[in-house]
């Protein structure tokens, strides 16, 4: 995923304030005192989803993003010079350096979800929305990203939506999903085939006793 | 105590050395890129691996600490095989053009790609490329050489305390950046093209001018501050190429500022290059030749009455020639000579009182620091460089007292004025073990002086700067000439009335508090280097020589002699200052009785044995200092408002007016204003 170097741009807002101040205090509060830093990697997550509550209020949508002066502030929280949060912020895909739609699709196409198709429900998405990785809707809804491996291999491929994955994807299923995300319902997360968590399709073919036990079968 | 085989080689070392410090120890050299002595340790580029018994793969000699009964080996085939793939790595994306790279030559990428390069290439795709970024008028980048070793990175955070620079994004794309674009702004920055182990920071100043091996390297000093920075003048025929620093852990360790390395273009603008004559007519100066120069001078020394005469000796000025001076000055019967040329009239009398006598290794050492009517990182950026290592390390206890600055570490704003200097004593009175107090000299320059000065002294005692194995009381000078012409007795023995003086002689002496108290029908003789302001009031100038082109000592602030060599020869018929007051004596009729350098050195010596030992402190004693009297409540000001004009070298040094409108007036630079 390129990193944007675009951070004078114009849509950067003057100021930022944590709306939720007793949250930063307790997340400064979990690390030990003079190690204030280790504050950084939360805090941006707030200000990230701080930005995206504000974006689905918009008229035209957005989703989180973290803008420079909300970088700022947490580097005055945590006593750090602007550039370590900088660096981390830059570091880690979690983290948007600019708007981004109201729905963030991130493919995984690392090898497992590609060997399942993953190109194949990529290329569909792209041709359902009009547009590329990288790119955001006009209508601010949907942006795709590409990311390497989110770990849900043994449900390939994937997608991560926001917060959520959905996994056992097929090309028609996603465009099914996009749809119902273009009408603001949010589908049920997880396998779309109908198989239950990780376990076979077929049901367990192991461990019997405690897949009774939980109630999978 | 660790004891460890290296290639067969037993050693031992203290705990905590890593394995490339103890190889270091008995001569074996492990090539790196990142580790550098005086930085942290981040082990990112992977050039030091080393094989260690035991252990399933090379591992980092830099930052394994070496253990007991370690066996290493540095250069086996095995170690070989691992830093050939690491150079390979590294060469992928670096582009192939040291023929147009000014680190050519003296790049420590090339040199090892030398012993550890593959001949070819295997690599078949797209080299990637990186945006070079804008860091003001000293550093030059080309970012697609950059290794990402984080040098520069380490170096701003830890040394100069700007953390302008960072490591931005991540794999492929990461990239040294500021983010947002800005240029660093320290007066040590130059530093970081010195730690650039390629040429992705260069020096803008010196961008294609000349390759490292056609330059003459002269080990000498600076003249810039009071330090006395060790340092290395690279020359090419008559002319300074560019100024880096030279190792000495007492002194500068192995960093300069800004100042002393990038100053060298003012040695080539603005030089008095010939002698010249005021017109008895025409009342203006004209070209002359030496001999009508010396006789006129010399004739108007003799017609003057001896208490009607003064000599001064200006903050560039070295100690063979203040003493020639003020030989020539004794010959004649006249004791009006006075090196405190900016008015800062402090007593002169006992050593202990004008000296920086914690010496700057003593920084480490302090537990409490009260700075007083100084901002370190102007008036001597290394010395403020240490007191950020000490505050980094111990949290040192910094207070100072005079005009607020923006320093590189947290610091207490005690007041302004010799009152609240007062209050400090009762406040840190016996609170730390080493304290240490640094006075600006700059802060003498005020009508209570002496009485200022018996004050400060009271206040170093009663805090407890003085016990049997430290004395905390420092003054720190900005002018490199100032210790060493006081330490040879140039200042008069009462205050001079500097408007009763029909003659007058400048030695390199510009300060307006001097010449401005000159009065009109003064004749004026001024020697020199350059054209400023005592040139312009004199009657007759006789060109001397800079820094870079005589042999000559200076003593720094904490009273260290150092030995400056000459590196090039001086513009024109300019002359080696000493040399011309010689010359002068002899059309005087009384000669001065030395014809060359080592018998003037013989004499000073003989007189004044603290310079017989070079590069050594000689502690002075303690001793009373100063008046008593009544103190002005009236504020310290600032000494140095612009940190990049602080002589007439730099006054004339282009790269310096442009540092100084970029970083003190914060405007736009040129390059960029012209696109």
């Amino acid at each position: 995923m390129k990193k944007s170097t675009a951070l004078n741009a114009p849509f950067q807002p003057a100021s930022f304030a944590f709306r939720d101040v007793t949250k930063v205090r307790e997340i400064i509060a979990r690390y030990p005192k003079g190690r204030d830093q280790s504050a950084i990697m939360p805090l941006l997550d707030l200000a990230q989803r701080q930005v995206g509550e504000d974006g689905l209020k918009s008229a035209k949508p957005y989703g989180g993003w973290i803008p420079r002066a909300a970088m700022d502030e947490v580097a005055k929280l945590c006593g750090v010079a602007p550039m370590k949060v900088y660096e981390v912020a830059t570091f880690y895909s979690m983290y948007n350096l600019e708007p981004v739609g109201k729905y963030l699709l991130q493919f995984c196409t690392t090898t497992p979800c590609w060997l399942c198709n993953a190109s194949g429900v990529l290329q569909a998405a792209e041709k359902h929305l009009g547009i590329h990785v990288g790119d955001t809707t006009d209508d601010g809804y949907f942006t795709i990203m590409e990311v390497e491996c989110l770990g849900a291999c043994s449900n390939a491929p994937m997608v991560q939506i926001n917060d959520h994955y959905y996994e056992d994807l097929t090309p028609e299923k996603m465009v099914e999903i996009l749809k119902s995300f273009r009408q603001d319902v949010i589908p049920p997360s997880g396998p779309q085939n109908g198989r239950k968590g990780s376990m076979s399709i077929a049901g367990p073919t192991s461990l019997m006793d405690q897949a009774k036990k939980a109630g999978v079968i | 105590m660790p004891k460890l085989k290296i290639n067969d080689q037993d050693v031992e070392v203290s705990p905590g050395t890593s394995i490339l410090q103890a190889a270091e120890q008995i001569g074996v050299e492990i090539p790196r890129f990142c580790y550098h002595d005086k930085l942290s340790v981040p082990a990112n580029c992977r050039m030091c691996l080393v094989e260690l018994q035991g252990a399933p793969k090379p591992v980092a000699s830099c930052a394994m600490a070496a253990g007991d009964n370690m066996v290493v080996y540095t250069h086996s085939d095995k170690v070989k095989k691992a830093r050939n793939g690491v150079m390979e790595m590294l060469l992928i994306n670096h582009p192939l053009d040291c023929p147009i790279c000014d680190q050519g030559g003296e790049c420590d990428l090339q040199d090892q790609a030398v012993a550890y390069g593959f001949d070819r290439s295997r690599y078949h795709e797209h080299k990637r490329a990186v945006p070079d970024k804008n860091l003001g008028p000293l550093i030059k980048t080309v970012m697609t050489r950059c290794i990402n070793c984080t040098r520069c990175v380490r170096f701003g955070e830890e040394i100069a305390g700007v953390e302008t620079l960072g490591q931005l994004n991540r794999g492929e794309d990461a990239e040294i950046g500021t983010f947002i674009e800005t240029a660093v702004n320290t007066e040590l920055s130059g530093n970081m093209v010195d730690v650039c182990p390629v040429g992705a920071l260069t020096s803008k100043p010196y961008a294609f001018k000349a390759r490292p091996w056609e330059l003459k390297k002269t080990e000498t000093i600076d003249i810039h501050d009071g330090l006395g920075c060790n340092i290395r003048v690279d020359s090419r025929g008559s002319e300074v190429m560019r100024i880096l620093p030279r190792l000495n852990e007492s002194i500068n360790e192995e960093w300069i500022d800004d100042r002393t390395r990038y100053a060298y273009d003012g040695l080539k603008k603005n030089r008095l290059d010939r002698p010249y004559v005021r017109d008895a007519k025409t009342k203006v100066l004209r070209e002359s030749t030496w001999e009508e120069a010396l006789s006129v001078t010399a004739s108007a020394l003799t017609s003057t009455p001896p208490a009607q005469m003064a000599a001064f000796a200006g903050d560039l000025v070295d100690v063979e020639s203040a003493l020639a001076l003020k030989d020539l000055m004794a010959s004649m019967g006249c004791s009006n000579v006075e090196c405190r040329v900016d008015g800062a009239m402090f007593d002169p009398s006992v050593k202990a009182g004008y000296v920086m006598n914690s010496t700057l290794e003593g920084v480490e050492r302090a537990d409490l620091i009260i700075l007083v009517g100084v901002n370190p990182r102007h008036e001597a950026a290394l010395l403020n460089a240490r007191i950020r290592r000490n505050w980094l390390d111990r949290r040192v206890k910094v207070v100072l007292v005079g005009a607020s600055a923006e320093l590189t570490y947290p610091y207490t704003h005690a007041g302004t004025a010799p009152k609240d200097v007062v209050k400090l004593a009762q406040d840190y009175a016996g609170k730390a073990k080493y304290p240490m107090m640094i006075v600006g000299a700059g802060v003498f320059k005020r009508p209570d002086a002496m009485a200022l000065h018996a004050l400060l002294k009271d206040t170093a005692e009663k805090i407890g700067c003085l016990s049997d194995d430290w004395n905390g009381f420092n003054v720190l000078h900005m002018a490199a000439g100032r210790v060493g012409a006081l330490e040879i007795g140039f200042y008069p023995p009462q205050p001079l009335a500097i408007e009763q003086m029909s003659c007058v002689y400048l030695l390199g002496t510009d300060n307006p508090e001097t010449i401005s108290r000159i009065s009109k029908q003064a004749f004026v003789i001024y020697q020199g280097h350059h054209g400023g302001a005592g040139a312009a009031r004199a009657d007759v100038i006789l060109p001397g020589s800079a820094y870079t082109e005589k042999n000559a000592i200076y003593m720094n602030t904490e009273g260290r002699p150092q030995m400056a060599r000459k590196a090039v020869d001086a513009p024109g018929q300019a002359r080696e200052d000493w040399k011309i007051i010689r010359a002068l004596s002899g059309y005087r009729g009384a000669p001065l009785r030395y014809d060359d350098l080592s018998q003037i050195r013989a004499r000073l010596m003989r007189e004044y044995p603290q310079f017989d030992l070079m590069d050594e402190v000689s502690i002075g004693s303690w001793d009373k200092f100063g008046m008593s009297g009544n103190v002005l409540d009236q504020s310290f000001h600032v000494t140095v408002e612009d940190f990049y004009q602080t002589n007439i070298i730099t006054q004339a040094s282009d790269t310096l007016r442009e540092c100084s409108r970029v970083f003190t007036r914060g405007e736009t630079p040129l390059a960029e204003a012209a696109e």
